[in-house]
């Protein structure tokens, strides 16, 4: 991979750094009115998903990371890993583990589509679409009449996912849900 | 890597609103220059000599003249070309000019930007700092407080307990390194002091009022005159910085007229950049000979006119006041 130096540094530019590859959020050049410039740079390492302030010399450079999104469908679990296959039709399967997987576990659906980051060709991180419509699997019973205001309940979804869903939903409901919020969002 | 076209980025980054407020602005400074009887000058952008300025990087080009295929330097300041007109006996003078500075591009850097210069023969330093302070209430709409003085080495003994000029190397490094977060175990002294000063100190600067830091390190001096701290007599470079609310607006110099000191520090300069691996730069050697003409004896200041319009404006980055900016140009 190229090297980049710091007046390349912008946000969504991935670097090498630690051993992890990072994508860099912002740069901002520092500098004193007569002297040496600095660049505090504000990266989100891919591996962990923590974000790191780090201070670089002027004219300091990185590796790039060689770091790709891509669209892929999930297709089942073994139990250990997680496959899911390219959706450019090369059928091409890639198993993700349990720490590149992390909390999007409880929003995995058959067929659905997630974008999944490689890294050397290797899973490290997988994201849910936005929205997700999933089965109510579990739920107190629905209340008649209340479909309008007021109160919310439980409701395991057939992902395993729960969250907080109105008083009148039935278990065996499909419902539209905002996975980055976890919230309700209506009947699908 | 590429500049990405986006649909919308052939817009201006400031409002044609804000456009007219700092055409406003730039009528104020002129009138203010104006009513004290300071001549505008304008000066070529493009010289045969750049800046050697160890931590400022200058653009060049090549270009056909009488002479031939030369290289020409962008300005990262007018003030070589101002200097000249100083010896030729111009009296007081202004300049808004256009300069360039590669690799700066941030909140508060832009490559190209508009600087306003202005020397002032037979002033000394302190006259000179009052009438920075006067321009600067004229262009803010509001009072900005009062202006004072802060001796450099005091601001890092009150802000960081340390001594800039005496501690020991070691522990600035350690300092250093943890208030910047990287490693600092190869730095020299400037290049410690300049990470605590513009991490540390500069943020807290000028909150109450417009402050002035003076007697900066003599290492530090670039086209200052150097001299003997009366209070505890170390060598300092007699220059000011100006700040008003963490942004550095300004700095001047009681300037250095000795022709023989001029040409060691352009050489220095460059030993310095062939040792931080950066590439020599043409010394200005008409501006040596200005110098050995005779240049009088006074104080000088460069101001970021999109800095304090930034401020006047109460805008969150320098870009929003400019029509295009590095990124959209």
């Amino acid at each position: 991979m190229a090297n980049y130096s710091t007046n390349e540094f912008k946000g969504g530019l991935k670097v090498m750094l630690d051993g992890d590859p990072c994508n860099i959020l912002e740069n901002e050049f520092v500098k004193p009115g007569k002297g040496q410039a600095f660049n505090r740079v504000k990266l989100r390492n891919l591996i962990t998903g923590r974000v790191w302030e780090r201070t670089f010399k002027s004219g300091e450079s990185l590796e790039g990371a060689d770091v790709m999104d891509l669209d892929m469908e999930y297709v089942y679990t073994d139990g250990d890993m997680w496959h899911f296959m390219k959706t450019d039709g090369s059928f091409e399967q890639y198993a993700v583990d349990k720490k590149a997987i992390g909390d999007v576990e409880k929003w995995l659906k058959e067929q659905a589509v997630y974008t999944v980051t490689l890294w050397n060709d290797n899973a490290i991180a997988v994201s849910p679409p936005n929205f997700l419509e999933l089965e109510v699997v579990e739920t107190d019973p629905g209340l008649k009449g209340d479909t309008a205001q007021g109160g919310s309940k439980p409701a395991t979804l057939s992902s395993g996912a729960v969250v907080r869903v109105p008083l009148f939903i039935n278990q065996g409901e499909v419902l539209k849900v905002d996975t980055r919020s976890g919230e309700y969002v209506s009947r699908a | 890597m590429t500049n990405t076209p986006r649909p919308d980025d052939w817009q201006p980054a400031a409002t044609i609103e804000t456009l007219r407020q700092r055409a406003r602005l730039l009528a104020t400074i002129r009138a203010f220059f104006t009513a004290r009887d300071v001549l505008e000058v304008e000066t070529p952008v493009l010289g045969h000599a750049g800046s050697t300025d160890p931590h400022l990087d200058s653009l060049s080009l090549e270009a056909t003249t009488p002479d031939g295929r030369e290289r020409l330097w962008l300005q990262t300041s007018p003030e070589f070309h101002m200097k000249r007109l100083l010896a030729a006996g111009a009296g007081p003078i202004f300049q808004l000019a256009h300069s360039f500075r590669d690799g700066e591009v941030g909140r508060r850097h832009n490559l190209e930007f508009t600087m306003l210069e202005w020397y002032r023969p037979g002033f000394s330093l302190d006259e000179l700092i009052d009438e920075c302070g006067a321009l600067i209430r004229a262009v803010l709409p509001g009072d900005p407080g009062p202006l004072r003085q802060r001796r450099y080495r005091d601001l890092f003994r009150d802000h960081l307990d340390v001594d800039p000029f005496q501690s020991p190397l070691a522990g600035l490094r350690q300092l250093a390194g943890e208030s910047g977060g990287l490693p600092m175990d190869d730095a020299d002294r400037n290049g410690c002091l300049d990470l605590l000063m513009s991490f540390v100190i500069e943020p807290r600067l000028g909150r109450d009022g417009i402050e002035v830091v003076v007697d900066y390190p003599a290492s530090q001096a670039a086209l200052a005159r150097r001299r003997i701290d009366p209070e505890d007599g170390a060598e300092v470079a007699a220059r000011f910085e100006i700040y008003h609310r963490g942004i550095e607006l300004a700095n001047g110099y009681d300037e250095l007229t000795d022709a023989a000191e001029q040409a060691m520090r352009f050489a220095e300069d460059n030993r310095q950049r062939t040792a931080l691996g950066k590439p020599a730069v043409d010394v200005d050697r008409r501006l040596v000979a200005a110098l050995q003409h005779g240049m009088p004896a006074g104080s000088g200041v460069a101001l970021g006119v999109d800095r304090l319009i930034q401020l006047a404006l109460d805008k969150e980055s320098i870009a929003e006041v400019m029509a295009f900016p590095t990124p959209r140009c």
